[in-house]
């Protein structure tokens, strides 16, 4: 591990400021991705500004929703009783991630930052534009390594089928993230410019020619907190993540589903994936498709293949092709209980 | 005698100690002015080191000192293989390379150390590390062994011979036959203790050395030989090792490299290796193909069977193991040919990985088992029992035991067997498909040479030495065990003291050996021990004078008569009336020429249930039910320990463990804890152990065999059953994971 500067701040306008003042500077939360791509030296900060005193941990009801402050621990998410009540959605998600140790100290702020889990990124001696960008420029720091796309012609299994560039098939590799963009959260946040508001699906991106940018954080801004409007969904959600091992695996890919359901019919559906694209893939054909329909087999069949469009594989991965669909049928079924 | 009666379970000896942090694991051990060092590994898999620059290392804050192949000081023991097993068989043939660390700018394989670095403090060597530059001269590097099948050479020695009983393609006869390619990958060890060594030159002929090591008398040997000194003035210490598996079998390169760095700078060096490095410096379970071909007749008799099969190995080293042994004698078979072929590839040499060699071929003929029972509407038990072999065929003698049916029956009727249809796919629940598989394990049960020395004091205290390694299975308490038995002296009162070359030799903890070798030692100087108290009972004037030995009954600190419980006398009067303060008996213990007329072996039957969801591919163990036909049980507890640690290692082995290398680079790309699935909690269903726990006549004085590696022989073939029977989907590649598993939606 290099060397760096380590500062800890109480109020949020003081991160904002250490972070900005400073190339090379990163927000510290929970540490639990961060720390270990310090040890591999895939990222080399200057300084690292501790955010863990900020009070940004309040889980409360507001008008229209929910409001998890950023800084809130996964696993006390997880836990939280509105959370459980109001979007049941995001509680499995998130107790589907990491271990039980890992949720303790992971935050929601931080959850969202993770970088990818491809081992090209995280082996410095390997080719990696997300980690080693070919145009040096703001956002390129002190990154290590050659550039390239190591996953493509290599092992690729766990990677993209959607919204993939030549320069990266890597994904994201969040459980929550895929919740929340089904649930139609929203992001605030603070930065040197003053306070903004992120659709959820907006705040991740597609990786493009610039995949060493993960979302849309302007430099210096801090996540505060994340909205989620109130939903009828909790009666009929359930996130299916399908992995190597029963615990303590990133997905395969995931399926995450909310439903309102009236009489056997779909009033409303939300539905996302992930282990499929650089970001939580929202299925809006395949919700625009399903929505006034019976919960049947055949339309969730039907909705499958709408979701499939554009998808491709990349040789170790093209069973994602057959198992994407194959998962968001068996999802509707056990959200719909019609298995 | 022992082995009469079964033993009682009582608690693992050393239980609290090691929950609790009082057992010392090699790095715990701590030396005033120790040094440390950190390997800095080669990124490149074949070509040679370009330039190095240690320059900004060499300044760094801490750094005594930076050693690579430009001044790596001597080994006077090079011209010898460095890391060869010392107490092994022959030395391995010359292959064309020969790797010697840290001696030439030439890479063998990935993560070859090319710098060792040393500090004052673990962090200080760590990021000294960073700071070694390297730039190499790339070769296209061959670690593809599907790519290199062809260039298959058959090794040298026992494991390399061609077997043949009766005609080569006998099975090419049969009315029904099949041929099916079987695959593992390469599996990594993966304990949760990390590998290495803590050396320390008390000056330049005395050697101290606390290692992980899985023999301590095997170390000792390897430095004497490196170093060309006196064994004698050697000593090293491992009492307890966080997980084995086989990596601590050999003394590996980097280790006596430290031994050489330690005595250059004059100060205790310690190395801990980091998880990526337990990938390349310590050895794996070899990428394996196998073809099975096989004929019955619609009777269900085998007729032939032929068993190939072809490892990868190092280019610098030919790795051997027992793959296509047990296919020799498990089945009253007429044909049989096996035929074993390594390939020397550039990666790293592998070493035996618990159930060494017989977990992959038992992988591939029990698979075979099953197919062949399907093809013939058997249910896979009955196709066995057809095909059982009574005597050895290989060896044409007996078995000293096999209780082989009795642990089908058991097992089958502990796991639901009754429950299980012959026709694939028809069992459901909800979304999920239920299926049952099973499989046979087996492992030569060994009786090697072994010494143990018992001390019994006249305060009625007893303490047992060895040098032998507990790698976990529960020796200690399986020795306490042994003596208590003999000498019926109060578990609490018995002492054991072991892994350390200070004591009494024994082998190397492998090969599921320990309990019959030094358990045998143990025995042998506790009955010495109680020979001589029955002979100072019984003499002229002694206190139970005119009794004969048969007649007495030694137990809780008493000689007494057993028909006339009154006629007693305390062990502690009688030492005492002796003028003794203890009794001391070292014995050396091995197997007699009467064994040479039986082939001993350990049996195990291993039963699952599995669950398997056909739109994700994914499968859960439900249910594992594992019966060990393994001689007397000597400590019951630990026994079951030591088989539901085998069952959840043969869990990862079927469904999740595959150590990744991209070949481009011949580089692994999930070289770390997150990405090589080891079965975590959530994949282990409570598992049932059985124990036939009958004793083998013949072995030693307990009747005990050993039971490490039967424990995971043949679980990934029982799995690989259970989803065919669930799903009617054949996996014959592990692990099964969900994409093989996957049906197409309809």
């Amino acid at each position: 591990m290099n060397p760096f500067q380590f500062t800890r701040v109480t109020t949020p306008k003081a991160a904002i400021s250490a972070v900005t003042k400073e190339s090379g500077t990163y927000f510290l939360a929970g540490g639990t991705n961060l720390i270990d791509l310090m040890k591999r030296e895939v990222i080399l900060p200057e300084r690292l500004v501790d955010i863990n005193r900020l009070p940004l941990a309040t889980i409360e009801k507001t008008a229209t929703g929910l409001r998890i402050g950023a800084m809130a621990k996964n696993a006390a998410v997880a836990d939280n009783e509105l959370v459980k009540k109001h979007v049941p959605l995001l509680s499995q998600a998130l107790n589907a991630g990491a271990s039980a140790q890992l949720r303790n100290m992971a935050t929601v702020g931080g959850n969202m930052m993770q970088r990818t889990r491809c081992p090209y990124f995280y082996d410095p001696s390997m080719p990696c534009n997300k980690r080693s960008p070919v145009q040096a420029g703001p956002d390129k720091g002190r990154a290590n390594g050659p550039s390239g796309c190591g996953a493509i012609g290599g092992h690729n299994r766990m990677h993209a089928i959607f919204g993939a560039s030549n320069k990266c098939i890597a994904v994201h590799p969040s459980d929550m993230c895929i919740a929340l963009v089904a649930l139609d959260a929203t992001v605030n946040v603070s930065g040197p410019k003053g306070d903004r508001t992120i659709p959820f699906s907006e705040f991740h991106r597609l990786p493009g020619d610039l995949p060493q940018k993960d979302n849309t954080l302007l430099p210096g801004e801090l996540i505060m907190s994340v909205d989620l409007p109130t939903n009828r969904f909790a009666d009929n959600s359930y996130y299916l993540k399908v992995r190597d091992r029963a615990s303590y695996a990133f997905a395969l890919l995931s399926v995450g589903v909310g439903i309102d359901m009236k009489r056997g019919t779909i009033q409303d559906v939300r539905l996302a994936m992930g282990g499929v694209a650089h970001k939580p893939w929202r299925l809006t054909a395949a919700e625009a498709f399903l929505k006034g329909k019976p919960a049947t087999e055949a339309n969730f069949k039907q909705a499958a293949t709408l979701a499939m469009q554009g998808a491709k594989g990349y040789g170790e991965n093209d069973f994602k092709l057959t198992l994407a669909p194959n998962a968001i049928v068996d999802a509707l079924k056990t959200a719909t209980k019609t298995a | 005698m022992t082995n009469k009666t079964k033993n009682p379970p009582i608690d693992r000896i050393d239980g609290r100690m090691k929950v609790t942090g009082g057992a010392k694991y090699f790095a715990d051990f701590e030396l005033p002015n120790t040094a440390y060092c950190v390997i800095v590994g080669s990124e490149i898999a074949k070509g040679a080191i370009a330039s190095l620059d240690t320059q900004k290392a060499q300044g760094a804050p801490g750094v005594v000192g930076v050693f690579t192949h430009q001044n790596m000081p001597p080994i006077p023991g090079w011209d010898a293989p460095v890391g060869g097993e010392a107490d092994g068989p022959a030395p391995k043939p010359k292959t064309e390379e020969t790797y010697r660390i840290l001696s030439s700018p030439k890479i063998l394989f990935d993560g070859q150390p090319v710098a060792i670095v040393v500090a004052d403090t673990y962090e200080r060597a760590t990021y000294a590390a960073s700071l070694v530059k390297v730039t190499y001269t790339k070769q296209a590097p061959r670690t593809d062994l599907e790519k290199h099948l062809s260039e298959g050479v058959a090794p040298k020695g026992a494991e390399g011979g061609n077997y043949l009983r009766g005609a080569a393609d006998g099975y090419k006869t049969a009315p029904v036959t099949l041929e099916a390619h079987y695959t593992i990958p390469v599996e990594v060890h993966n304990p949760m203790e990390l590998h290495g060594i803590l050396a320390h030159w008390t000056d330049d002929k005395q050697l101290m050395i606390y290692a992980k090591t899985q023999g301590v008398n095997a170390t000792q040997n390897a430095m004497a030989q490196a170093f060309k000194i006196d064994p004698k003035t050697i000593h090293v210490h491992t009492e307890f090792m966080g997980g084995g598996f086989g990596m601590g079998l050999r003394t590996w390169p980097q280790e006596t490299a430290v031994v050489a760095i330690a005595r250059k700078i004059g100060r205790p060096l310690k190395l801990v290796m980091n998880r990526s490095q337990m990938f390349t410096l310590v050895g794996h379970r070899p990428y394996t193909v196998q073809t099975i071909n096989m004929g019955a007749d619609q009777a269900g008799k085998l007729i032939g069977i032929a068993h190939a099969a072809t490892a990868e190995t190092a280019s610098y080293e030919d790795f051997t193991e027992a793959t296509v042994n047990m296919t020799k004698f498990m089945y009253a078979c007429p044909n049989v040919s096996t035929r074993y072929r390594i390939v020397r590839l550039d990666r790293s040499v592998p070493i035996w990985m618990r159930g060494p060699g017989e977990a992959t071929g038992a992988f591939a003929l029990e698979s075979a088992m099953d197919e062949m029972a399907h093809k013939l509407n058997l249910d896979p038990i009955d196709f066995r029992l057809r095909n059982y072999s009574e005597t050895d065929p290989e060896r044409n003698r007996p078995y000293s035991s096999k209780n082989l049916k009795e642990a089908y029956q058991r097992g089958a009727d502990a796991i639901g067997w009754k429950e299980r249809r012959n026709q694939p796919g028809s069992t459901r629940d909800g979304g999920w498909q239920i299926g049952y598989g099973m499989s046979t394990g087996v492992f030569s049960a060994f009786r090697w040479e072994a010494s143990a020395r018992a001390l019994l004091k006249a305060d009625g205290s007893l303490t047992i030495q060895s040098a032998v390694t507990d790698i976990g299975p529960g020796t200690g308490t399986a020795l306490t065990m042994i003596a208590h038995t003999v000498l019926g002296v109060p578990l609490n009162r018995i002492r054991i003291e072991y892994g350390d070359t200070s004591l009494p030799k024994a082998p190397t903890q492998g090969g599921s050996a320990i309990v019959s070798a030094v358990g045998s030692a143990v025995y042998d100087a506790c009955t010495a021990i109680k020979t001589e108290l029955m002979q100072l009972a019984l003499k002229a004037g002694g206190p139970l004078a005119g009794q004969q030995t048969d007649e007495l009954t030694l137990a809780d600190g008493v000689l007494s008569v057993s028909a006339e419980p009154k006629k007693k006398v305390a062990v502690s009067d009688l030492m005492q009336a002796n003028k003794l303060t203890v009794i001391d008996k070292t014995k050396d213990s091995k197997g007699s020429p009467e064994q040479e007329k039986y082939s001993m072996y350990s049996f195990s039957v291993h039963f699952v249930q599995v669950r398997v969801n056909p739109l994700t591919g994914v499968v859960r163990v439900s249910k594992a039910v594992s019966v060990a036909d393994s001689g007397r049980i000597v400590s019951p507890k630990t026994a079951a320990s030591q088989m539901i640690g085998g069952v959840a290692g043969g869990i990862g082995m079927a469904l999740t463990e595959e150590a990744i290398i991209d070949h481009r680079f011949g580089r692994f790309v999930n070289n770390n804890l997150a990405d090589y699935h080891v079965a975590v909690h959530a994949d282990v269903p409570a598992i049932e152990t059985i124990m036939i726990d009958k004793p083998d006549p013949i072995i030693n004085p307990m009747g005990a065999k050993g039971m490490g590696e039967i424990a995971l022989i043949g679980f990934a073939g029982a799995v690989a059953n259970a989803v065919f029977n669930a799903t009617g989907q054949r996996v014959r590649e592990l692990p099964i994971t969900p994409d093989k598993v996957m049906q197409k939606l309809t």
